[in-house]
């Protein structure tokens, strides 16, 4: 328990950082932190695939999407403009307005007694993958078609033709 | 196969081993390293042509595309885990099901190749 405390501190302080950090290099390492604490998270949890998966997937391949969209930023003009008053406003109305349908939805969340019917070996890769194949069977194949979409689509949208302007 | 939280304590053994070693290997190469600094002694590249600009400039997005087909396979490998440690249970229909959900991705892989996308230059 005493570790959880720990490692929920360490996650809601780096992710603080990442809103913080000055440089958008920094936030995206603050964000990689963020991702190997959460994956903490899981192993307390004993969901080991997600802890793995947690990893390989946001810590490594999302974040390369991240450094690469950063370096696609021309940094140079972005020298930090000062936010018009209604734009402050605009965003404290709509960040209170976010927190309290939080505070709203967790006030009336039933959690339950912790006796259900999710054992202590819910979360293995061999149980995880029984369900996978086996009662969402139709949900895994539409996967590889969203897959396939998303690589059509990226190529569409990013390919530039012959003739085009290129860099 | 009864996991439990604390079975996890090598992992973090081992991370926190291989965090030691960076620290320590960057720390000890500050400290030891002799330092003489003059404008010509750091520069980008001290025997080379002279650098022009800066390194912020925007890149290619060639380089983005191939980010995301990478996330893509990335996440597709995932899916092989649980097939691959259930394999002998889910016998023939998990193969089945294995090669279906391949071969939409292999259609998109000739589909990139034949786009000529990782082709780098022509």
């Amino acid at each position: 328990m005493n570790f959880w405390y720990f490692l929920t501190a360490l996650t809601l302080l780096s992710a603080l950082m990442v809103v913080f950090a000055k440089n958008p290099i920094h936030s995206v390492l603050y964000l990689v932190f963020t991702f190997f604490c959460i994956s903490g998270h899981y192993v307390l949890l004993n969901a080991q695939f997600l802890m793995a998966v947690n990893i390989i997937v946001y810590a490594g391949a999302i974040m390369v999407l991240f450094l690469f969209v950063i370096m696609m930023l021309d940094l140079r003009k972005n020298v930090p403009e000062s936010k018009s008053n209604l734009t402050k406003l605009a965003g404290a109305v709509l960040g209170g307005t976010l927190l309290v349908v939080f505070i709203a939805a967790t006030r009336h969340m039933n959690l339950g007694n912790g006796s259900g019917a999710i054992g202590a070996q819910t979360g293995m890769v061999e149980s995880l993958g029984m369900i996978l194949y086996k009662d969402y069977l139709l949900p895994f194949e539409l996967v590889s078609v969203l897959f396939f979409v998303a690589m059509v689509g990226a190529v569409m949208l990013g390919k530039r033709e012959a003739g085009e302007r290129n860099f | 196969m009864n996991y439990q939280p604390s079975d996890y304590l090598p992992i973090i053994v081992q991370l926190g081993a291989a965090l030691a070693f960076i620290v320590l290997t960057m720390v000890a190469t500050h400290w030891l390293g002799p330092k003489r600094h003059s404008s010509k002694k750091d520069d980008v590249f001290e025997c080379g042509i002279e650098s022009i600009g800066d390194a912020r400039t925007p890149i290619s997005v060639k380089y983005f595309l191939v980010a995301i087909l990478f996330v893509l396979f990335d996440v597709e490998i995932v899916f092989m885990y649980p097939w691959a440690v259930n394999f002998k249970e889910l016998a023939w229909d998990g193969f089945v099901e294995m090669v279906v959900f391949m071969s939409f991705l292999l259609l998109g892989f000739i589909y990139v190749i034949k786009k000529g996308v990782l082709k780098w230059e022509k």
